[in-house]
């Protein structure tokens, strides 16, 4: 007996080949999960490699001379912040409102799930037909011309549906027995959102939309379409460089336009403006970060 | 002869295609603990969430035949389900506090239903005061109203989900297996807390525990497969049941 009870519980073969399948299945998914960080950090080692020549505060503040081949990229700077907040401050009360009807209030019927189907597929569509839909129904039908308006509000349409979604997400986080708690006291849904949802989603649904920002900066089609424009003679430093009714240089046209349509710049110029834009992106990607975490140590359930 | 607080007449009520209450007729006595027992899915909370017609929040809720509380059918087209559920509150299995202090938990259902001109600070001072008396946690708490209600001990949130019904002064309290998260000594805090608001409001409980009905309860409803089988006095139901079934559940030989 004594030698077989020796034997108990130690490895056997098929324990043994059990034990390298786990091993090897853990460096696969762990070497997938780094290979996801390797590009990122070439794009922006090579990126600010690249544009190092360039960067400086005044390639913030100056605007661009000499046929756009030296100085600096204020005027799209600028043109891109009006675009990004002027299509969110459309986009993100539209999007807000129209997620907490669809998660508090519509019941479980064919009009509702024909909106949702249209959110699904909206978020699904391609930009450059947001564009033309830009062009069409803003520059002529709603006669903006090709203006900040109407690129802002082409943007606006595109993030829209990612919006919802997200916003959606957040409120459905909030738990439900929140919501039993307050409809057995008799109140009404309104009254439940504003007193429990809302507060414990906010952190959730702002979130979403200030990730929506990077997309915004980002895209290029619908707003060379409706708005951009090459080149704009902007002041120095002036904030107040465009009316709404005008167009205005964008980053990302920017970038396109130096890299693709002028000869003779730079050749850090245009990296130096993709670091810009990156770097934009991530500020307020960051920003979004920082306030989530904030928002979430301040709640507690 | 007892008033009565709650009349149900053929009661049908069916999830989409699933009939979950067959015939339902029952009489609760004004001012006791009903406790309604019977194995699981026999429509002991459905039943109880007929009584604040809040069962319509959770989809598709087809109900026949009549409720009535304090006389008043509330199936009536002129019943507003807000006052409904001022009247008739719920307690739920797991404590569930609003993420908000102890004092607004307590105070929210007079907001909710208020005026803004009569929420004077005072006014509410005391509401606050006289609820969490009577559920015990006055002494407790009154140096910490301003605490998340979510980091009190499960069973003090429970109680605190009691006191949050009470300022609205409501007929009927409703509670849904109330003790089933907590330790026997919280069952045991809940259980008196329970037997000295007898009389003031008519309570019923759901629960899984037949010790508990056993214990807390001065009539019991035995339910199966969506009917009632037995409704009398919790003694007599469990000493003598009248109904074979009711037997073979109370002795363990079903459910």
């Amino acid at each position: 007996m004594s030698s077989s009870s020796s034997q108990r519980f130690t490895a056997t073969p098929l324990s043994r080949r059990k034990a390298r399948q786990e091993a090897l299945a853990r460096w696969i998914f762990c070497g997938m999960a780094v290979a996801m960080i390797v590009p990122l950090l070439l794009i922006v080692g090579y990126l600010f490699e690249r544009a190092w020549p360039s960067l400086s505060l005044s390639f913030l503040l100056e605007v661009p001379a000499r046929g756009m081949t030296e100085g600096g990229i204020w005027p799209a700077l600028v043109g891109t912040i009006y675009l990004v907040f002027l299509s969110l401050a459309v986009s993100a009360p539209i999007g807000i409102l129209a997620a907490v009807y669809l998660n508090e209030y519509a019941g479980d019927h064919w009009f509702n799930r024909l909106i949702n189907l249209a959110v699904i597929n909206l978020a699904g569509v391609p930009s450059i037909v947001h564009a033309l839909f830009g062009l069409g129904a803003f520059v002529y039908a709603a006669r903006f011309g090709y203006s900040i308006v109407s690129a802002s509000l082409t943007l606006a349409i595109m993030t829209l549906p990612v919006i919802i979604a997200s916003t959606r997400e957040a409120l459905a986080s909030v738990p439900r027995s929140f919501r039993e708690a307050c409809w057995n006291v008799g109140a009404t849904r309104w009254q439940t959102i504003r007193a429990v949802v809302l507060p414990n989603s906010i952190s959730g649904i702002l979130t979403g939309v200030i990730l929506q920002v990077s997309r915004a900066a980002g895209e290029t089609a619908p707003i060379m379409f409706t708005g951009a424009v090459f080149y704009k003679v902007v002041q120095k430093g002036d904030f107040f460089a465009y009316g709404l009714h005008q167009q205005c240089m964008a980053l990302s046209m920017h970038l396109y336009t130096l890299s693709t349509q002028v000869p003779g710049v730079k050749e850090s110029i245009p990296f130096a403006t993709a670091v810009v834009l990156l770097g934009a992106v991530l500020l307020v990607n960051a920003t979004a970060i920082a306030l989530r975490v904030y928002l979430r140590a301040r709640k507690r359930w | 002869m007892m008033d009565l607080s709650i009349t149900t007449r053929d009661l049908n009520l069916w999830y989409a295609k699933f009939q979950a209450l067959r015939q339902v007729s029952v009489e609760i006595k004004h001012g006791l603990i009903t406790s309604l027992i019977g194995p699981s899915g026999c429509g002991k909370t459905t039943l109880l969430r007929c009584f604040n017609r809040v069962n319509e929040r959770y989809g598709y809720v087809t109900t026949t035949g009549e409720i009535r509380i304090l006389g008043k059918n509330i199936y009536d087209p002129d019943v507003s389900l807000v006052e409904l559920r001022k009247s008739v509150g719920m307690v739920f299995q797991r404590p569930n506090p609003l993420p908000l202090s102890v004092y607004e938990n307590v105070v929210f259902g007079l907001r909710i239903h208020g005026e803004r001109h009569e929420l004077e600070r005072a006014r509410l001072d005391e509401a606050v005061e006289k609820a969490l008396s009577e559920v015990g946690l006055w002494d407790d708490l009154k140096d910490r109203l301003d605490t998340k209600a979510s980091t009190l001990q499960l069973e003090q949130q429970q109680k605190l989900c009691i006191a949050r019904l009470l300022p609205l002064k409501p007929e009927v309290i409703l509670l849904d297996e109330p003790c089933s998260a907590l330790d026997v000594d919280g069952t045991r805090a809940i259980e008196e807390l329970l037997f000295s608001l007898k009389g003031r409001y008519t309570m019923l409980i759901v629960t899984h525990n037949m010790a508990q009905a056993r214990r807390a309860s001065d009539e019991c409803l035995y339910m199966l497969l969506g009917e009632i089988v037995e409704h009398r006095r919790t003694e007599d139901l469990f000493l003598h049941p009248q109904d074979p079934r009711t037997a073979e559940y109370i002795e363990g030989r079903y459910g």
